[in-house]
């Protein structure tokens, strides 16, 4: 194994901006309660109400809409259950029951629309096309008053496609139901405009954008009501309990300042190593495709299917050769599964199963494009190899 | 060498594979999932997050090594599984460990882990492997109460040279205290003993589900009285004296106990433990742990786990085997292993196919 690791999974996790890590290590250091009322309370609720305004500034919305969470998981679960459940208050004939999703969601969104399904809420979803776009035809024909919901990510997770989010807003307005967007991967890599009209909630998640693991926000509009997940001292705007964590909201604002801030500089950096690896792998290996739109798209994923090859054995020998990326969807087990993305984008399970994802970040540079291009011929013809002869056999 | 260690989340693969570090290997840990249990997940998932997998890659993150799930659960259900419901089908009582250590840990696993540029595949059975004038063999256990080469006799010379059983010269009670040494915490889980795709041990019920309801009728193999009735021949193995469900006893009173088993007229036989005595035992599809014998054998044989050895001379006519055992032998089943020793080295098995008296 080599010393050299490249890392280049920067959509599961990121590292720790160091200016992120001194403003959480300052705030941890002072004790306080934020909902307390004296005076060192009155310092840590200081500093989480300084860190919402700053947050709000930077998204262009208003304090108040930003409403902390441990993450990205649950403000995706707070706005799908939060507006299943208020549309559908007494589960009476005639109120608002309907939920309209993507099937490319993120779990945190998906396996809560699911559970609602199992809970016997009825759910339509809608298709999304080969490069993973959502049917807009088919999301305005099917809403209507009697839809609680309709709930579609900013970009996906695994193959990067972004979604037409301002018409998807638009239409939801003219049907005057709630929509909410999972922009986990968007946050610093693409511009977001969270004045959209039409858009009601958007999640957000700390860690991927250089705060610790453990802290998000649900961007919720200031006229939007929902049902709690969590009851307790009601701490942000009522509808989200628990002790706030004033340091990793410290942290927080300062990453999503930098993101912000430097969103256009990272994406244009992040674009041209993504566009150089591409077209590396696909000249290495001419048959390997290129998933999710290549124009919308996010701007540090690369996503790419290998014929023949199967994902984990793929990874297994990047890793040893030390390039650390990701199939793109694994359950906690960790036995590979095939991705409900591609799936829903029309390919193959069997196929499916040998992607990869690259995901850069503004630190990622040339050497790391160079070292995968330079281990991978290698690391595809072995796992050719080793793809199972018998499941081959079975195609 | 670099090396596959098979961890289930055991305490014996763990200790295996810390032992293979040791011994200078380079040691990536891969867990297998066998046979996917749905429920437990939720959601979108299709899999659950098993205790064992969760303990296997605690295993691997104490010592250090990468860790991998494959799966090969498809393999393993057509392999294995439908081995075993097809052997149950016809009244035989098969050994679905074997053909897993036949079949998929040492064929599906060795053959991807070869590919990927590894030597060998190292588990956590109790056998030896010893380098022979012709080759590797493969012996018992040191530990005569946790001896695995039964399970382990379906290996050929190509697979043997593709294993690692580091435990071969260890109890279990060595094994276990070096686990606790070592900080693995999977020191004080019980062992397993089901069969691992069955966890509720229900096998009855298990095979209820694939195979259905088939009633028929227990005779009486002396009288050809019908004496009772059951819900399917996959219930019975011979020698089985428990859950007969008989409320007649004989004249004698004598126990009674399945002799045989007709799963096409769906009848299982019972009678007097008499019944159950076998000096010959025939066998097919023999695999041979090494070169195939070139002249009768004259060994030991055992034909169910843990029993003790028996005499005999094998007599070996190319895809037929017959072992001829110098004392008699009780509730030997159709379809279980008829393995074969030259003192402690394992010559090969075979399936069991006939018996007489």
């Amino acid at each position: 194994m080599t010393d050299r690791r490249v890392y280049l999974d920067h959509a599961a996790t990121t590292r720790l901006l160091p200016a992120a890590a001194q403003a959480w290590a300052a705030a941890a250091a002072q004790v306080g309660n934020p909902s307390s009322l004296h005076t060192s309370g009155r310092r840590a609720r200081r500093l989480v109400e300084e860190s919402r305004e700053s947050i709000a500034e930077d998204l262009g919305v208003r304090p108040s809409e930003v409403v902390f969470t441990s993450g990205g998981t649950e403000a995706d679960n707070l706005a799908v259950k939060g507006f299943a459940w208020l549309g559908d208050p007494l589960g009476r004939q005639g109120s608002r029951r309907r939920i309209l999703a993507s099937p490319i969601e993120h779990h945190a969104v998906l396996d809560a629309v699911l559970w609602l399904q199992e809970q016997g809420q009825p759910v339509e979803w809608i298709p999304v096309d080969a490069l993973g776009r959502v049917d807009l035809d088919y999301l305005q024909q099917h809403l209507d008053s009697d839809v609680a919901l309709c709930t579609v990510m900013w970009a996906n997770n695994e193959v990067g496609t972004v979604q037409p989010v301002a018409d998807i807003a638009a239409a939801c307005r003219e049907a005057g139901v709630p929509f909410h967007s999972d922009a986990v991967q968007a946050l610093g890599a693409l511009p977001l405009d969270l004045t959209l009209p039409g858009l009601t909630s958007v999640a957000l998640s700390g860690h991927k954008i250089g705060a610790p693991v453990g802290v998000g926000a649900l961007i919720l509009d200031r006229d939007a009501a929902l049902v709690p997940l969590q009851h307790g001292g009601g701490q942000e705007r009522e509808v989200r309990s628990g002790t706030v964590d004033a340091a990793s909201i410290a942290a927080f604002a300062v990453a999503v300042h930098e993101a912000v801030t430097e969103q256009v500089v990272s994406a244009a950096h992040m674009a041209m190593l993504r566009d150089r690896l591409i077209e590396g792998i696909t000249g290495l290996a001419p048959d390997a495709v290129v998933n999710g739109d290549l124009v919308d798209r996010l701007p540090g994923n690369v996503h790419v299917t290998f014929p023949g090859c199967e994902g984990d054995a793929l990874l297994m020998l990047l890793d040893a050769a030390g390039v650390e990326c990701s199939t793109g969807s694994a359950c906690t087990s960790g036995i590979p599964e095939p991705s409900h993305v591609l799936i829903a984008m029309g390919v193959d399970p069997r196929t499916a199963r040998g992607s990869l994802r690259f995901s850069l970040s503004r630190n990622s540079t040339d050497a790391d494009v160079d070292r995968v291009l330079e281990v991978l011929p290698a690391v595809l013809d072995r796992a050719a190899r080793a793809s199972s002869p018998r499941l081959r056999s079975r195609v | 060498m670099r090396v596959i260690a098979a961890l289930s989340g055991g305490v014996d693969s763990a200790v295996a594979a810390a032992r293979a570090i040791d011994a200078g290997h380079e040691v990536v840990g891969v867990h297998l999932a066998l046979a996917r249990v749905p429920g437990a997940g939720t959601g979108s998932r299709g899999c659950c997050s098993p205790a064992d997998a969760r303990d296997a890659r605690r295993v691997a993150d104490v010592l250090d090594i990468p860790y991998y799930v494959w799966d090969v659960s498809e393999e393993f259900s057509a392999e294995v599984i439908d081995d075993f419901v097809a052997e149950y089908d016809q009244g035989h009582t098969p050994h679905p460990c074997l053909r897993c250590n036949e079949s998929i840990k040492f064929s599906v696993v060795l053959e991807r882990a070869r590919a990927l540029g590894f030597d060998a595949v190292c588990t956590g059975h109790y056998a030896r492997l010893v380098e022979g004038p012709e080759g590797r063999e493969l012996h018992r256990a040191f530990d005569a109460a946790k001896d695995q080469s039964p399970v382990l006799s379906v290996l050929d010379a190509d697979q043997l040279a593709g294993a690692l059983f580091p435990l071969g010269e260890s109890t279990k009670g060595e094994v276990r205290a070096e686990a606790a040494a070592r900080g693995l915490r999977v020191a004080d889980k019980p062992d397993s003993h089901d069969i691992c795709f069955i966890p509720d041990g229900d096998t009855r019920g298990f095979l209820q589900q694939r195979l259905g309801d088939r009633p028929g009728d227990l005779v009486d193999v002396a009288t050809g009285e019908v004496v009772g009735q059951h819900e399917g021949t996959y219930g019975f193995t011979i020698g089985q004296r428990r859950g007969l469900d008989l409320r007649v006893p004989t004249e004698a009173g004598d126990r009674r106990y399945v002799v045989d088993i007709d799963a096409a007229s769906h009848r299982v036989y019972i009678g007097a433990h008499e019944l159950l005595a076998v000096r010959r035992i025939d066998a097919e599809r023999p695999r041979w742990c090494g070169p195939p014998p070139t002249e009768d054998l004259l060994g030991q044989i055992q034909f169910r786990a843990h029993a003790a050895p028996v005499d005999a001379r094998v007599v070996v006519d190319g895809d037929r085997v017959s072992a001829h055992l110098a004392e008699a032998v009780h509730g030997v089943a159709l379809g279980q292993a008829l393995v074969m020793y030259a003192g402690s080295r394992v010559v090969g098995s075979a399936t069991i196919s006939g018996r007489a008296g």
